[in-house]
């Protein structure tokens, strides 16, 4: 693997929907490369954040169109990828965290059988292999009693450790690149910490690049290398995480002058006006 | 003058799609409005609309649209095959097929309009009640549903006939109070989905009694499940009493009911199929027609894909 | 004065082994005027609070007083006059079937208040919607909009006490701010009592003057929003609580405990 080649580039991605009234487009025009480092993409709902995150993936559903210039992972062109060439990238090369482990985990089957499930898909392990593999990666995740666990059910564990179940889960076949989208919103604060250090622990370790989709400009900052700020569908900002305070696009200082603080004395907040000029981008 | 006519009707199309309505009566309206422009594009759907309002229509012009009275025999010319007179031929005692199925058209539509006018209501206000009450509320009228569910329906109406006495009214009485059930279940399991929304703890959070908030609240949220089910069961109410006709339990001769019709030509089927083929033809059409509209309204009115 | 006033409030769901307890003994008060905040994470017992105080929730032992009156646990109808609630989701707070007009007409129509028009009219301008918007369906509107909505619904009755459970959480941060403007807003102008259920302490140090910090049930620490600006907290909890949401920090992440 070629170091200089990016992880992921991505070039005028544009993601098209049918409507009553013609094509109406969520993402438009949206270009980035990534390397082996955390890039968190903010924006407001109706930003088109979450589509570009799965529009990597392909898993935009018929009838949105996805198109780009360039949209190529590891050097290797993903639009032109054959159905069977991106199952194969899919969980192995790229994987996804989604938001609620609630819904993206199978409510009848144990989670430790899932996570072993999801190892065997992608190597040809027996189940023993399999289930001592899953049990590695529950104790990568910080669960306590891996063994325990391993027998429950999705219904039976918490939020923040259905999360890290997701994340053992999606993280077993060792992929190259994670894109999460919100995959700490539906937890409480103190446990989205330590979900997002297991995160950053496991992406350090193995050199993974990650795409964090997210609402919240702060955590993104704070937990990122670099951000891009969305808005309808476009990057309005592009930069360093530790520059943020010196953003330049009008709707990224209006966002974070808009951002209530715990340190500042109480009194109107400077609400957002915005700009019919933003949507050009 | 075209111009005036676009703008004319640009102007209405405008009030009614407006996203600012300035009264109630132009917000229902609208809404009627996008509900129907969403309903055409069912091509299927429309046709099924068209069916079930050629049925009314038939309905109600029978005697205009008749070319002869349904009750008048002529034994001259009875089993006739279909011709320039007779359009769909004679029955046995000579009447012409054509006018007994026109007039049997109301009939089959006061068969229909009696059921769907009263078991969905029944349904709707049991099985709200039993949803929103919970607890021994819900039990009881849940057991007594589960109780009127377990009778099949031709089996009660045959002895809700063989009891009473066999004539279209019973038919219909009996075909009624075996059909509410399944319209409880489904009030029910939309009545407790709704149950546990925000709207209506803040509605109890006004004071509203558990009547307004049955009444206003649960039952519009409803409505269209129990609308979409009741067209689909037409069909079925239809046949039922056909069956009931066909069994010589529900109208009685002379009614030109097309069930009875299709009973009594039962024995020339062989030799001359259209004395039962035509009735059966005109069932088919109308089953079809509500089929396809209730289809068409489930698209227009799930409440999900709102 | 005080508004209102829990002793001991217990709440417990379920029966026998599967008994959960929900709020274990929380005592506390808010002054007359007072912008209350209860902080907590998910199973704090935070809403489950603010349930029993309006009334939804009828299962609690303890004592609570509003307006110097004991309540059992019905309410009458004249409680929902002096104390109303807003809730968290915009888009399932409002009936779907419903106009706007028809929303804010019920509650005037439930207690015979006369002069409906006048007083629709009124509350939408009060929370900054013109009257264009009264004969619109929810799904016309924005979220920012609904939530307007909700709160004009809350406001029509003229009551003294506002409770909100999470009213911005579900909200984009640009709408966020609007609604915590207008807030502050409605409260200056009618002199009302506010209790604000959230996890976000930045929208309590925002809006409140006071707040109390739950955890499973119990009552962790009661502060003033001066003191959280500080961050003077006392308990390991509400410390822990305020290093987290001041943003991820690795080092952090690490010192945290499960405090059960």
């Amino acid at each position: 693997m070629a170091d200089d080649t990016p992880l992921l580039e991505v070039s005028n991605l544009r993601v098209a929907f049918p409507t009553r009234t013609g094509m109406a487009e969520a993402v438009r025009g949206v270009s980035f490369t990534l390397g082996r480092e955390k890039l968190g993409i903010v924006g407001e709902s109706g930003s088109g954040k979450s589509m570009t995150g799965r529009s990597i993936l392909r898993l935009v559903p018929p009838p949105g169109r996805v198109t780009a210039d360039r949209l190529a992972f590891n050097g290797e062109d993903l639009l032109a990828a054959s159905p069977r060439r991106m199952r194969d990238i899919r969980g192995r090369r790229i994987a996804m965290v989604m938001q609620d482990p609630k819904y993206s985990l199978n409510p009848v089957m144990t989670v430790g059988r899932q996570i072993a499930e999801a190892y065997r898909v992608h190597s040809k392990a027996g189940a023993a292999e399999a289930k001592r593999r899953a049990l590695e990666m529950l104790a990568a995740v910080r669960i306590r009693d891996p063994e325990r666990v391993y027998d429950r059910y999705p219904h039976e564990v918490s939020g923040g450790m259905g999360q890290r179940i997701m994340i053992a889960m999606m993280l077993i076949p060792d992929p190259d690149l994670l894109i999460a989208d919100e995959p700490t919103s539906a937890l409480d604060v103190t446990v989205q910490m330590q979900v997002l250090a297991i995160l950053d622990d496991l992406c350090s370790q193995r050199g993974m690049g990650m795409i964090f989709v997210s609402h919240d400009l702060n955590l993104v900052a704070s937990f990122c290398d670099r951000i891009l700020i969305m808005y309808a569908g476009r990057v309005v900002e592009s930069c360093r995480a530790s520059e943020l305070h010196a953003a330049r696009h009008p709707y990224t200082r209006g966002l974070l002058a808009s951002l209530p603080r715990i340190d500042e004395p109480p009194g109107d907040l400077p609400v957002l006006s915005r700009d019919p000029a933003w949507l050009e981008g | 003058m075209t111009a005036r006519t676009d703008t004319r009707s640009a102007t209405w199309r405008d009030w009614l799609t407006t996203d600012t309505p300035q009264s109630r009566g132009q917000a229902r309206l609208g809404r009627a409005w996008a509900g129907w422009t969403s309903f055409r594009r069912n091509r299927l759907a429309v046709a099924g609309l068209l069916i079930v309002l050629a049925l009314v229509v038939v309905a109600a012009l029978a005697p205009v649209l008749a070319p002869y009275h349904p009750y008048a025999q002529d034994l001259n010319n009875r089993l006739l095959p279909p011709s320039a007179a007779h359009w769909l031929g004679t029955d046995a005692f000579g009447r012409d097929i054509l006018s007994r199925l026109i007039h049997g058209a109301r009939l089959t539509l006061m068969i229909v309009a009696l059921v769907a006018a009263t078991a969905p209501l029944a349904g709707l206000v049991i099985g709200t009640v039993a949803g929103y009450f919970g607890g021994w509320v819900d039990t009881v009228l849940m057991r007594i549903t589960d109780i009127a569910l377990a009778f099949p329906k031709l089996i009660l109406a045959l002895a809700f006939v063989a009891a009473l006495g066999p004539g279209i009214e019973n038919a219909v009485i009996a075909i009624a109070i075996t059909s509410w059930p399944p319209y409880a279940r489904i009030a029910r399991a939309e009545t407790l989905t709704v149950r546990r929304a925000d709207f209506i703890s803040a509605a109890r959070l006004q004071g509203a009694s558990s009547l307004r908030i049955i009444l206003g609240h649960v039952m519009p949220l409803c409505i269209a499940s129990l609308i979409v089910r009741t067209t689909l069961d037409m069909a079925g109410v239809i046949l039922t009493a056909a069956g009931l006709g066909f069994l010589g339990l529900g109208a009685q001769p002379p009614l030109p009911e097309w069930g009875a019709m299709i009973a009594s030509g039962r024995q020339y089927v062989l030799e001359q199929w259209w004395v039962a083929a035509m009735p059966g033809l005109a069932i088919f059409i109308v089953s079809l027609g509500f089929n396809l509209l209730g289809d068409g309204l489930r698209d227009v009115l799930d409440p999900k894909g709102d | 004065m005080t508004m209102i006033d829990i002793r001991n409030l217990r709440v417990r769901f379920g029966q026998g082994t599967d008994t959960v307890t929900a709020v274990d003994g929380i005592t506390l008060s808010v002054r007359e005027g007072e912008s209350f905040g209860l902080v907590g994470e998910s199973g704090s017992g935070k809403s489950t609070v603010l349930r029993a105080v309006s009334g939804l929730n009828d299962e609690w032992t303890g004592r609570i007083a509003v307006a110097g009156t004991e309540q059992g646990p019905k309410r009458h109808k004249g409680f929902y006059k002096l104390c109303q609630m807003v809730f968290q989701d915009p888009y399932g707070s409002l009936h779907p079937r419903h106009t706007v007009d028809r929303i804010l007409a019920e509650p005037i129509a439930i207690h015979g208040l006369g002069d409906a028009d006048a007083r629709i009219d009124r509350v939408l301008r009060d929370v900054g919607l013109g009257s264009a918007f009264r004969f619109r369906y929810p799904h016309q509107l924005s979220g920012g909009q609904r939530q307007r909505v909700a709160i004009a619904r809350a406001l029509v009755l003229e009551p003294r006490i506002l409770l909100l459970d999470e009213p911005t959480s579900a909200l984009d941060v640009s709408v966020q701010a609007e609604i915590l403007n207008l807030l502050r807003r409605l409260r200056a102008e009618h002199g009302l009592t506010m209790v604000l259920v959230t996890h976000n302490l930045a929208v309590v140090a925002n809006l409140c003057d006071r707040l109390a910090v739950m955890n499973r049930g119990r009552l962790v620490e009661e502060m003033t929003v001066e003191e959280l600006r500080r961050g003077a907290a006392r308990e390991p909890y509400t410390l822990q609580l305020l290093r987290a949401s001041l943003g991820y920090d690795r080092a952090t992440a690490e010192s945290f405990r499960d405090y059960a």
